[in-house]
Order: structure tokens, then C-alpha cells, then sequence
């Protein structure tokens, strides 16, 4: 008792100093609030909701900015890091018809979703060649929904084979080879002991890797989209089987990393980086971040020169690949206050082929427009850039549905873990599951 | 829950209700003014939503095509109670919920005599013990998660586990997500048996000493049953946030390899499929499941809310 009054009176002086900083810290709140509704005098300010990157993305909105000439700035505030919770949030505050979205970068699949429901303005017919001109066919086909353009690629990307050039020695493989496949890339792996990395955590990037898989082998997940639960489930052809074979190859061999069905995309990096590393299918931002890291010291010096690229390998025989098709596409925001004028205007500038070099060399993220591969400081900067142009240019999208995420999260929760996945009953069963999902006769 | 308390008063039904003074009714009013505020609020901020969410549950709503909203009865109650995964996701919820709940309170038992017997650095003492209850759950959860990892782990290489995959497998990944909230919630629980503790009589021990009694006979013939309605208490509590477990699993699994539980299902639904129907169906369901965990313990069990007062 006698402690508890000593503290009372110990801390009685500060306590009140304590209050009088809180109301100074709440009027200084109140006054910035104040201002920040008093701002409307200045030039109006766009909204632009970005995925988290290097700071490539703010630095554009400052050049546009300046390039405005006061009639605008755009202010940009990040989302949050993977893929399926930005949507979470855009979605969420579309529906509720938040008027201070103006501009988002979405990720490619969840286009025709928030197309469909409203949320984006679509682009009228005279303002579509500017967004679309030049562009890789894959990112205008995911940008478009019943028709009409309701997004603008904003950059694109795919996946490669990257790999250890003393691995593929050791195994006795050439990755560039016309015919590499799968199956010749596990078995080989296998025997040289290295491992082959891939994205097989229970989120997006197994999606990205199952579709790729089954797209390569000849068929699709799903197709006629358009009609809504009724579109039809392909998952459970052969194409499908194959693809069911592969994963289950690789998660059966010791090819496979260790923690294969928790691995994303870093973590197939590190495998990479490991002492076994080999081999691993992984994004255009590989280079950068690979470099970046041997010159900070993270990773030994050599690594970035015993590196090697090749095609995503193929599925089948005697069937060329069609490697994962990602990107950031930019959508308007169907209730923002200036979505006719300076949104467009905005979109304009930070898609335009200047900015999206200065993006692809800021970032490292590969540019929407195959113009830009042929610039000499981009090829400089990416020696591979031939063939991650070619690989956006033959990438096949997943899934364009507006019930994407359902047709995903179904997908992933048969498919996973990838130990588990049989040919000759996987896909059929995820075929069921699918359309179960979609017509709400199932938890996810 | 009062309800429990004012039972008694229905057995004077009989009886003719005495008359009340001027004075007795100007202060039930003035004491239903003064609950009212409160009374109002709590209607608005639990009562609402709660209703909104029973009657958004009787449609098929998709937050992304408000207009093909349907009113469909109880088919979402259906649905959910019909699918294989909720059943185990109740089990796996089951699971977390025994586990934890069953060795919090023997480790917080053993936390809560320490902190009472202690002579010395008392004060250091409880606040090391509450320490980890201070910490946000999804730090924790981070904490747990980078502990275990592989690549960024010291577990392994301490126990020398070589590339075991925690998160690889049903179990492991539940133990790691068990022993992070018995780690974050143990002082809770210790929290309210150290006051159950204290409100034991000294002399019945002294006296049990005297009688002859060994420490473990006092423990369990005179202080655990003096204690038993703390017991309950800090049981019923972390029953009921056990049942409720969402950021371990959210943080280190996302549910994967079988390791949802029911609040995790229902963020699924609701958040990520923005199936508002079929979401709020499964919330219901998840109220009306922690409605059954409190009238099994107040009634079956008998717990006195008003013996021990604790709160999160």
C-alpha cells in the first residue's frame, strides 16, 4: 500500500505534463485534419493505390505531377504486400463506393472482378489505342472484360527458368535446349543433387504455376467465363492430368526443396542461393534482386555471374511452353471526383513509354510495351531481355473470370500440398470442387 | 449472464411485492437514466451488427454483384453445416481449444503460485510472467513464425532438426501455433488464478498443517477447492478466446495443410470471397457456438461471474 502512494506521487508531476502533450499532439491532429479538408484550394490531388515496390512507383507520380503543371498531383498510398489481400482491400472499399480511389494497380486477374462489378471505369472507344498500342497481347486481354478496355497495362511480366550454370553443368543438362521439359529438368536435378525451385505455398503463386503447367500442356483451368457459374471446368483433362504429374514428380523427388509446400517466390530465391540450389522458375525481378543482394554482401559475389536464363520449360514434348503472365494493369476508379478528366490524363503520362522504361530500369519490373525491350539502356541493364519479351509475348493469363478468386482458392485447396496431389484424381476432383464453389454449395 | 445471479428472486413470486418508497422509485429512475447511455450504445455497436449479420445470412449476396443478391432462407446454414471442411475446422478449433486451454492452466497454476509464494523481486517477477500477454497477438505470431522458419530459424539448428518442415505438415504446423498461444496467454490465465489464490484463507492451510496434512494434500483437499470458482473463471475465459483463435493461424499458416479453424472460415468467406451470405452464415454459426461454450460453464458448471472479475 505505502509503494502504491509513492508511485502515485512519483509519477503525479509527470502525469500532468503527459496530458499537456496529449492535447498538443490532439490539436496538431485536428489542425492537419482540418487541412487536410481545407485542401481542395490547391490543385485537386489524385489518389493513386499502389502495390508496395522500390519506390518506383512514387517517384512516377512526382515526375507526372511536374509534368501536370499544376493542374493535379497524384498522392499515392501503398497496399498491402500479396497480391490477394490489395484486392481485399480495393475491393472492399469499392463496394462501399469510396470516392478517394482515383487510380489502383491491380494485379492482371483481378481485373475482369472489379470490372464486372462496377468498380472501374471502362475506357471509351477513342482513349483505348493509346493504352493499348504496342502492348503485349496477353495484358490487353487481361485488361478487358465483356468488350471494353476497363484497365491499362501498366507493366508485365512472366516467369523464366533461372539456374546455376555449374548446376546445369553438374547435371549434365542444357536448360536453353529446344526440347527442355519438366521431366527432364526433375530428373536431372535429381541426379546431380540440386534442387528446383518453385512457388507451392498454398497462395497465388501455385496458382500462377499450376496454370502454366496445365496451359503448357494444352488445355485450361476453366473457359466461357462469361457465364458465370455455368462456365465450363476443364481442369480435369488431360492437359490437367499432366500438369497433376509434374507437381507430383517434383514434390516425390529429391529435386524438391525442403520446405516445397510453404515456398514463394523468395523463398525459392534462397534455394537458389542455398548450397544445393539448381534451378527455380521465378519472376523478371530475380536479376535486380540478385544482383542488388550480391553487392550489399547477402549473398556471395559469384552467384549473380554463375547465373543463366532459359524458356519456362515445357510441359509436353514437342510443345512450346506458355510461361505465367503477371504484371500490374491500372484501373480508374468507377466513383472518384475527376475519373473522366485528369484520371485518364494521369493514367496517360504513367503508361507512356518513356515512363514505363524509367519504371522497368527504377524497378525492374519489365515494361507493358515491347517497344522498350529494343531500347539500348534496357538491354544494357537486362541482358535477358529478348526473352522475357518473348516469353509476355506467348504467357498465357489465368483464369479471366470475375469469380477469380473463388476459381483460385478452389484450385489451391485440392492442389495443396503439392505431396499430395495424384493425376488420376486431383484434377478431376478440383473440377467438381470448382464448380461447387462457384455456386456457393461449398466453403473455402 | 446476470441472469444467473437473479434467479433466486423468482422463487419470491409468491409473495406480494412489497411497496416502494417515493424515495426507491426516484432512484430506479435515476439508476435507469444512468444504465440507459450505456444500455444504447451497447445496442447500437453489438446488437446491430449482430441482427444485420443474422439477416444478411438468409441471402446469397456476392459484395462484388449486389444485384444478383437473393434471398434464399437458411440454404447458407445448409451449405455450411453440410460441408466436410467446416466440421473440421470445428474439430481443429476443438483441438487448439482443449490443448491450450487444458496446459495454460496447469503452467499458469504454477506461474500464479510462484508470483504468490515469492519473497523477494516480486514485482520484477510479474512482470516478466505478464510480459508476453503485452505483446499484440500478430507480433507474437511473427515472433513464433521466424522462430520456426527454416531459413531464418533458430529452432532447427538448436534441437538439430536439420530441414524439418514445421510448416510443412498438419501437426507440426499445430503444435508451433499451440505453443505460441499458450506462450502469449499462459499470464492471463495466471492472472486470474493469483487472484483466486489470494482469496484463500491462510489459516486453512496453517490448520491443514497442523493436522498433518503433506503440501500436495493441501494443495488439492484446501486450495484448489477454495479456489474453484477462479478455476472456472480463467477456464471460461480462455475457452472462449481460444475458440476464437484467428491471428496465429492468419500469420503462420493461413490455414493451409488443414490448420483452419472456425474464425479463420469466416474471414475466408466473408473477406476474401466477399460471399457476404455464406459468411455470415458461418459467423452466426460461430456466435451461437461461443453462446453454447458460456451456458455450459455458467449453467452446467455452475461458474459465478461475480467471484472473480478479470478481463482481456
Amino acid at each position: 500500500m505505502v509503494e502504491r502512494t509513492r508511485t502515485r506521487t512519483r509519477y503525479g508531476g509527470s502525469r500532468g505534463t503527459g496530458r499537456g502533450a496529449r492535447a498538443t499532439v490532439a490539436v496538431a491532429l485536428l489542425a492537419s485534419g482540418l487541412s487536410a479538408c481545407g485542401g481542395e484550394s490547391g490543385p485537386p490531388t489524385l489518389n493513386w493505390y499502389i502495390n508496395p515496390d522500390n519506390g518506383g512507383q512514387a517517384r512516377l507520380a512526382e515526375s507526372c505531377t511536374k509534368a501536370a503543371g499544376g493542374k493535379y498531383r497524384i498522392a499515392t498510398s501503398v497496399l498491402p504486400n500479396d497480391a490477394t489481400q490489395q484486392r481485399e482491400q480495393l475491393i472492399r472499399r469499392l463496394a462501399a463506393k469510396d470516392s478517394g480511389i482515383d487510380i489502383m494497380s491491380l494485379d492482371p486477374v483481378f481485373v475482369a472482378e472489379a470490372a464486372n462489378a462496377g468498380f472501374l471505369r471502362p475506357f471509351e472507344e477513342g482513349e483505348k489505342a493509346q493504352f493499348t498500342q504496342g502492348v503485349f497481347p496477353p495484358a490487353v486481354e487481361n485488361s478487358t472484360w465483356e468488350g471494353k478496355l476497363y484497365a491499362a497495362p501498366f507493366w508485365a511480366n512472366t516467369q523464366i527458368l533461372w539456374y546455376r550454370k555449374s548446376a546445369a553443368q553438374k547435371a549434365g543438362i542444357d536448360p536453353k535446349a529446344a526440347d527442355f521439359t519438366w521431366d527432364k529438368l526433375i530428373d536431372a536435378a535429381a541426379r546431380a543433387g540440386v534442387t528446383v525451385g518453385v512457388q507451392a505455398n498454398r497462395y497465388e503463386g501455385y496458382m500462377v504455376w499450376i496454370n502454366a503447367l496445365v496451359e503448357s500442356a494444352g488445355g485450361r483451368i476453366i473457359s466461357a467465363a462469361e457465364r458465370g457459374d455455368d462456365a465450363a471446368i476443364d481442369i480435369g483433362s488431360p492437359a490437367g492430368r499432366q500438369a497433376a504429374a509434374i507437381i507430383a514428380k517434383l514434390a516425390g523427388s529429391k529435386a524438391a526443396g525442403p520446405t516445397m509446400s510453404t515456398d514463394d517466390e523468395e523463398a525459392a530465391r534462397n534455394l537458389l542461393n542455398g548450397p544445393r540450389g539448381g534451378f527455380m522458375v521465378n519472376w523478371g525481378y530475380i536479376w535486380r534482386a540478385q544482383n542488388g543482394d550480391a553487392k550489399d554482401g547477402v549473398i556471395d559475389k559469384s552467384i549473380p555471374a554463375d547465373m543463366d536464363w532459359a524458356r519456362y520449360p515445357r510441359a509436353v514434348a514437342g510443345q512450346e511452353s506458355k510461361p505465367p503472365f503477371g504484371g500490374i494493369e491500372l484501373g480508374i476508379g468507377a466513383y472518384g471526383k475527376h475519373k473522366d478528366t485528369y484520371a485518364v490524363e494521369a493514367v496517360r503520362c504513367i503508361t507512356s513509354a518513356d515512363n514505363m522504361k524509367k519504371y522497368m530500369i527504377d524497378s525492374g519490373n519489365p515494361a507493358a510495351r515491347a517497344s522498350v525491350y529494343d531500347d539500348p539502356e534496357v538491354r544494357k541493364e537486362f541482358p535477358m531481355a529478348d526473352l522475357i519479351r518473348d516469353s509476355i509475348n506467348t504467357a498465357a493469363p489465368r483464369p479471366i473470370t470475375p469469380y477469380y478468386t473463388d476459381v483460385s482458392g478452389a484450385v489451391q485447396s485440392r492442389w495443396h500440398p503439392p505431396g499430395s496431389v495424384d493425376p488420376n484424381s486431383t484434377p478431376a476432383e478440383s473440377a467438381t470442387f470448382i464448380r461447387q464453389v462457384l455456386r456457393d454449395q461449398a466453403l473455402l | 449472464m446476470t441472469a444467473v445471479e437473479t434467479a433466486p428472486a423468482a422463487s419470491e413470486n409468491g409473495r406480494k411485492r412489497p411497496e416502494i418508497s417515493d424515495r426507491g422509485r426516484s432512484e430506479r429512475r435515476l439508476g435507469l437514466m444512468l444504465a440507459a447511455p450505456a444500455v444504447i450504445v451497447m445496442l447500437l455497436v453489438t446488437a446491430y451488427p449482430l441482427f444485420n449479420a443474422l439477416y444478411l445470412s438468409l441471402f446469397s449476396y456476392r459484395l462484388t454483384s449486389p444485384e444478383d443478391r437473393e434471398f434464399v432462407w437458411f440454404a447458407n446454414y445448409a451449405t455450411a453445416l453440410s460441408d466436410p471442411l467446416f466440421w473440421q475446422n470445428v474439430l481443429t478449433t476443438f483441438f487448439i481449444t482443449a490443448v491450450t486451454v487444458a496446459v495454460e492452466l496447469v503452467i499458469g497454476f504454477a506461474l500464479a503460485m510462484v508470483m504468490h509464494r515469492a519473497l523477494f523481486l516480486r514485482r520484477t517477477l510479474r512482470t516478466a510472467i505478464l510480459l508476453p500477454y503485452g505483446i499484440v497477438t500478430v507480433i507474437s505470431a511473427f515472433a513464433w513464425l521466424y522462430a520456426f522458419d527454416l531459413t531464418s530459424g533458430f529452432v532447427n539448428p538448436w534441437f538439430g532438426l536439420g530441414e524439418y518442415d514445421w510448416f510443412g505438415g498438419r501437426w507440426s504446423s499445430l503444435f508451433v501455433i499451440i505453443l505460441s498461444e499458450i506462450w502469449k496467454t499462459t499470464p492471463f490465465v495466471s492472472l486470474l488464478l493469483l487472484a483466486g489464490l489470494a482469496q484463500v484463507p491462510r489459516d486453512l492451510g496453517e490448520a491443514a498443517t497442523v493436522d498433518g496434512a503433506t503440501a500436495w494434500q493441501r494443495l488439492w483437499r484446501v486450495t484448489i477447492p477454495n479456489m474453484k470458482a477462479a478455476i472456472m473463471v480463467a477456464m471460461l475465459f480462455r475457452t472462449l478466446d481460444a475458440w476464437r483463435i484467428f491471428d496465429n493461424v492468419f500469420i503462420m499458416t493461413r490455414g493451409q495443410n488443414d490448420t483452419q479453424t472456425l474464425s479463420f472460415l469466416t474471414y475466408q468467406q466473408t473477406i476474401t470471397r466477399t460471399a457476404i451470405g455464406l459468411g455470415n452464415a458461418v459467423g452466426v454459426l460461430l456466435f451461437l457456438s461461443v453462446l453454447l461454450i458460456a451456458v455450459i460453464y455458467i449453467r452446467g458448471f455452475r461458474v459465478d461471474l461475480s467471484q472473480v472479475r478479470g478481463d482481456r
